[in-house]
């Protein structure tokens, strides 16, 4: 009887009037039809972008297009091997190249440097990445790739005797050039992971390792390296999808050789480059084909991506309990680590 | 004397043998020397870049429009004004487009969704995003409002694939700052009545967004120095466009065009430009971190 005479009609005394409680709810679904939106993007784009690609893949078949060793616009030919190979080969050898580098740069600077020093070295590193990819392909063409020639004709020929190796003249625009370059662009990521990862090692690892009369880089190798192990290969996996994903320097430092190189300093074309390079001017079966080029590009960062992110959360997961540190979960220490690169 | 060379005998138990303290050295060597490795090709580029870039600085570098005709090399190349104008056009309509969009996700993300499963997917799909090739968004876009609508290239479609380029950052990155918000701050505007959404806009927002801002700006940065995305959204003209309707310019595009050419003086253009375009995104990068250093969070 007492409820029934408040103001508020059969309203509890703590509970808002529906009026009062329209925009709470107005926010929380806008919100999530926001959320919603993203998803149903993201899907939009694939359908579309199969759509798209659709008659290239009827024309040559998917395994017809993916594995046919023949780029031949005029023929009308499309098979994108020669590409899928220069994407692979130019992203294995700038991991190959950038990530023991960038692991060095990590143990630096989380282990070994002067306290002092630690800051200006991360700023630094992390300076890379600000240098946009377009800028790293008119130093690479302009300055480093003719600085190196030389050096390159040197290596390729002593090294004749290996297979795709050695043996050939070596070009200005190159497979070699460009993954080095990738190796540079790819550095950045790769270090700030690792360094994420290793600052996560217990303290008290590192100090029993010490305390049993290990060396500093026994210490390294013995406590932080396996601690960090799959945090790192995670890092590497993202800075492979940086490198597969990358366009414009790749495009400038690769050349335009729609065929597979015969050897590591002769022209090539990768996937990414073969979209920049040709769209302009393509029509028909051919602007089909470089979507359905765009769309193993597409699938191709997706599962490296995937394998990454596995990693890293393996990682995180494995170490922020150990850590204790409460603010940082697994999913916040990448998003920070891809967020400052 | 006996009683001193046990104790060094002792301590001799202890020592390194030479081979493994050698092997620390050296380890340790090869991570220095790899380190400095890492630190060269940036002394490299911004060396390079101050010598030919100021090299091609002047006014008239920035005040005029760059012209088709460079056969004959010398000013009448003219300079790089709308490639400068285009990219800030483009940079903050699509600004405009991904930050609200991208912080807005983010709230839901930390007070709505949560952990749910809806969340997780949302979450794993705006990672999915952050892994996307720039190129793919440039196709995306370009079937979806060049194919799609049957009209041709325009500065705003090249600022929606940027736009979709920045909104993971933005994502990822307010949802990491918005989570540092104290729970306690929450709770006490809850406890005295305010409703959900007054929460969030009088309490969580103004306490995270200076750190939002860092995260904003970097994204910007991130965005400002794309080319392929541009490529077939927005390119094609040299003049100064304030429509973002019709075609624009911008800066990456015009470096990426120069590079291709055998004249010598529109490859300086190119580095004039790109010169412009690292000291832009290096301003944004320094406001990003000043801000950040002076956030109460994070």
């Amino acid at each position: 009887m007492e409820a029934a005479s408040l103001p508020g009609g059969d309203r509890g005394i703590l509970s808002r009037s529906p009026l009062a409680r329209l925009p709470d709810r107005a926010l929380k679904y806008g919100l999530t039809a926001l959320a919603a939106l993203i998803l149903a993007l993201i899907v939009y784009f694939f359908v579309r972008l199969v759509g798209q690609a659709r008659p290239a893949f009827a024309k040559e078949g998917v395994f017809g297009f993916v594995f046919g060793n023949d780029w031949n616009v005029s023929a009308e030919h499309f098979g994108a091997l020669p590409l899928l190979l220069g994407t692979l080969i130019t992203s294995a050898l700038a991991l190959l190249i950038g990530v023991p580098v960038a692991v060095a740069t990590a143990i630096y600077a989380t282990e070994l440097c002067p306290l002092r020093l630690r800051a200006p070295l991360t700023v630094l590193v992390e300076l890379l990445a600000a240098v946009p990819s377009v800028v790293y392909g008119l130093w690479g063409i302009f300055f480093l790739a003719p600085k190196l020639q030389g050096s390159e004709q040197w290596v390729a020929d002593r090294l004749s005797f290996i297979p795709f190796i050695g043996g050939g003249l070596v070009t200005i625009p190159n497979y070699f050039i460009t993954g080095l370059v990738l190796a540079i662009m790819i550095l950045p990521i790769v270090s700030a992971i690792s360094r994420e990862v290793m600052s996560t090692v217990p303290a008290d690892h590192k100090e029993a390792a010490l305390g049993l009369g290990a060396t500093r880089w026994e210490m390294i190798r013995i406590a932080v390296l396996p601690y960090c192990r799959s945090g790192i290969v995670g890092g590497a996996m993202l800075g492979l999808g940086r490198a597969i994903g990358e366009t414009i320097a790749v495009t400038i430092l690769i050349g335009d050789a729609p065929k597979l190189g015969d050897h590591l300093f002769a022209q090539g074309y990768s996937l990414a480059a073969v979209i920049a390079n040709e769209f302009g001017e393509a029509q028909g079966v051919h602007r089909s084909a470089l979507f359905a080029a765009g769309l193993v590009l597409f699938v191709l960062t997706l599962l490296v991506n995937g394998a990454a992110r596995l990693l890293v959360l393996r990682a995180a997961r494995g170490t922020s309990s150990a850590a204790g540190k409460q603010t940082s979960g697994p999913t916040t220490l990448l998003a920070d680590a891809t967020a400052g690169a | 004397m006996s009683a001193n060379a046990t104790s060094s005998d002792r301590l001799a138990r202890f020592a390194l043998s030479p081979a493994r303290r050698r092997k620390d050295r050296f380890a340790r060597a090869g991570v220095l020397a790899a380190t400095a490795i890492a630190l060269v090709p940036l002394a490299l580029i911004v060396y390079y870049l101050l010598r030919k870039g100021l090299g091609a600085w002047s006014t008239s570098f920035f005040t005029t429009d760059p012209t088709g005709n460079t056969f004959f090399g010398g000013s009448s190349i003219g300079g790089i004004k709308s490639a400068i104008l285009g990219t800030i056009e483009i940079v903050a309509l699509a600004s405009a487009i991904a930050v609200p969009i991208g912080i807005g996700v983010a709230v839901w993300l930390v007070e709505y969704g949560k952990s749910s499963w809806f969340a997780q997917t949302v979450r794993f799909f705006v990672d999915v995003l952050t892994g996307v090739p720039s190129i793919v968004f440039g196709l995306f876009v370009y079937i979806v409002l060049v194919v799609g609508t049957g009209s041709t290239y325009a500065g705003y479609k090249g600022s929606i694939a940027l736009a979709l380029l920045m909104l993971p950052v933005v994502i990822r990155s307010a949802e990491v700052i918005l989570l540092l918000v104290p729970a306690a701050l929450r709770e006490s505007a809850l406890a005295l009545g305010a409703p959900r959404w007054r929460v969030i806009f009088n309490i969580v927002l103004p306490t995270a967004l200076p750190g939002m801002v860092t995260g904003v700006l970097l994204a910007v940065a991130r965005a400002a120095g794309e080319t392929a995305p541009l490529l077939f959204t927005a390119d094609a003209t040299l003049k100064t466009n304030f429509n973002l309707g019709g075609f624009m310019n911008s800066l990456p595009v015009q470096i990426y065009k120069d590079v291709t050419s055998p004249t010598t003086a529109v490859v300086n253009r190119a580095w004039g430009a790109a010169l412009t375009l690292v000291v832009m995104i290096l301003l944004l990068n320094l406001v990003a971190r000043l801000i950040s250093r002076r956030s109460r969070l994070a």
